[in-house]
């Protein structure tokens, strides 16, 4: 099941919390919807989930567009808002049931789906308790539980492993890359290391525009363009000696030594070339001892704060 | 339809659940029964066999207590975002406000049958004006979806509980009495237009037995007026600024 956001604009009085962005998921996909706080993450999976309108452009869900066919819409979708609204005067099988009731699944199927949810997210000690007396953790398990329980072709998550513990949330980007696997998902994040164990792609956006759109490694590639080598040689005369021959090698580009290291080098190579070879041939005609030589990788960090800064 | 049923149920076993049903009940109970039976113009000291005593406490404990069922409704879910979650569920928004209203009508109505033993303790004293028991009933329901309906608007303005008991309670208190005071103070066409605005008018005639299509509309529109605010409040969220 695809989803087709066009164009789509919105204005809160005369600042624009989207603007005019187009993106497509293709069913299967999961997609991340990475930006810092404010960028328009949330306004746009509002505007998906058929909670707000937007002043301009339209989202197709299967081809259907959310203007006419909201409540088609809202039957594929299921949704875990950015905190996690529950009913805490709830208990947590009483709430499913109201959720899946809610979502028209059918009634002998409603049993089935709420064990299953149970067991899927692991909610199976506290299921008879209230939700207000439990801890964040599983108060997110019950808002994942809540949005899958009518097993929803299409799952948006704002932020959904905010306030729980590492292990929790290997659990949880293990369930999400699972059910990735033959659902659309859409989540939202600030952590970077998150979208990279999860995602298929990234969107990063940045004052309700689009800024990079595309698998994290294409991402990366985009943004290195150049090699960029860690260096340490032993041996030597001296630093000056060794910054001249490296300097005096074709396929380099700036030699920059490291501060508080004696003896290592960050190395960049000329666009489009690679210059550990000659780095190498180098230390063996000097005869100098090649302690160390590793790439250095652009990191999505440097990636991120250089599209979402001025 | 089956949604509006479904959050009814919710809502009324919310209700239950937190204890603001019981105690809801208890207090009704409790003052009108003791306003009927024991204290002030009660059935011993008018010495007649009628209701009368009962319809008028009630008339103003309902005007406090459905303010204080209803303020949490919409304000709570608001402010703690469960809105949200429930209306990207397939429902709409007016099948929130109806289940939410009736599922308060219900709460009032189990109230009101809790207070069938009073009429059977009486009817067995002397004879009871049948009439005018079924339709001051009928008057504490009818006038009970005007205060749901406005309880329900006040709930949307804002996301303090506070707030919004104490503004329906205003509006409420137009109802109630300023309209009815400014009927007095007034001639002509304006007095009439209060006299007609205000709730005593239409609720003495109906429990006094004679029940008129107009008080009916009347009641029935109030809550209606409050529920068609209440929803384009909600829908302030979709509307698009050019």
């Amino acid at each position: 099941m695809s989803i087709k956001v066009e164009n789509l604009t919105k204005k809160y009085g005369t600042q624009r919390a989207i603007d005019n962005i187009s993106f497509e998921v293709k069913e299967g996909e999961i997609l991340g919807f990475l930006g810092p706080n404010g960028a328009g993450k949330t306004t746009t999976m509002k505007i998906i989930t058929c909670f707000m309108a937007p002043s301009d452009g339209d989202v197709n869900v299967d081809g259907y567009s959310i203007h006419e066919h909201p409540d088609l819409i809202k039957k594929k979708i299921g949704y875990l808002p950015e905190s996690n609204p529950l009913y805490h005067d709830m208990p947590v099988l009483e709430y499913l049931e109201f959720v899946a009731e809610l979502q028209g699944v059918q009634k002998d199927q409603i049993k089935k789906r709420i064990v299953e949810m149970v067991r899927v997210c692991g909610l199976n000690i506290e299921k008879h308790k209230k939700i207000g007396e439990l801890s964040k953790g599983y108060r997110q398990r019950v808002g994942l539980a809540q949005a899958m329980i009518h097993d929803p072709d299409i799952l948006i998550l704002d932020e959904p492993t905010t306030g729980l513990d590492p292990n929790q949330i290997v659990e949880i980007r293990k369930l999400i890359r699972e059910l990735g696997r033959e659902k659309t998902v859409i989540l939202s994040t600030h952590i970077l290391s998150e979208v990279e164990a999860t995602c298929d792609r990234i969107l990063i956006i940045n004052k309700g525009k689009i800024v990079a759109d595309g698998t994290p490694d294409s991402l990366r590639n985009k943004a290195q363009g150049q090699e960029i080598l860690r260096v340490q040689i032993l041996d030597a005369s001296s630093k000056d000696e060794i910054i001249s021959s490296l300097q005096s090698i074709e396929t380099i580009g700036m030699v920059d030594p490291v501060q508080n290291n004696e003896n290592t080098f960050v190395v960049n190579s000329k666009p489009e070339h690679s210059s550990r070879k000659d780095i190498f041939n180098l230390c063996v005609s000097k005869n100098w001892v090649l302690n160390e030589m590793s790439p250095i990788e652009t990191k999505l960090e440097d990636i991120f704060r250089e599209l979402t800064t001025d | 339809m089956k949604p509006v049923w479904i959050i009814t149920k919710r809502e009324l076993r919310a209700f239950f659940d937190s204890l603001i049903a019981y105690i809801m009940i208890t207090v009704f109970l409790g003052l009108s029964g003791f306003f009927t039976w024991l204290y002030g113009s009660d059935i011993f000291l008018l010495g007649q066999a009628t209701l009368q005593p009962f319809f008028s406490v009630a008339y103003w404990t309902l005007f406090f207590f459905i303010p204080a069922l209803t303020m949490k409704m919409l304000a709570e879910e608001k402010r703690s975002g469960t809105l949200e979650l429930l209306l990207t569920k397939p429902v709409s928004d007016w099948q929130v406000l109806l289940g939410k209203f009736s599922a308060s009508l219900l709460l009032i109505v189990i109230a009101l049958a809790l207070t069938i033993p009073y009429y059977i303790t009486v009817s067995s004293i002397g004879p009871v004006d049948q009439g005018a028991v079924w339709c001051g009933y009928l008057g504490m329901i009818l006038m009970s979806m005007s205060y749901i309906g406005i309880g329900l608007f006040a709930s949307s303005i804002t996301n303090n509980q506070i707030v919004a008991f104490l503004t329906a309670l205003f509006i409420g208190m137009f109802f109630l009495i300023i309209f009815n005071v400014l009927a007095n103070n007034f001639t002509g066409n304006l007095a009439q237009l209060f006299h007609f605005l205000s709730i005593s008018t239409h609720y003495d005639s109906i429990s006094r037995g004679v029940v008129d299509t107009k008080d009916i509309i009347y009641f029935v529109s109030i809550a209606f007026i409050g529920l068609t605010l209440a929803e384009s409040v909600l829908s302030k969220r979709n509307i698009v600024e050019n």
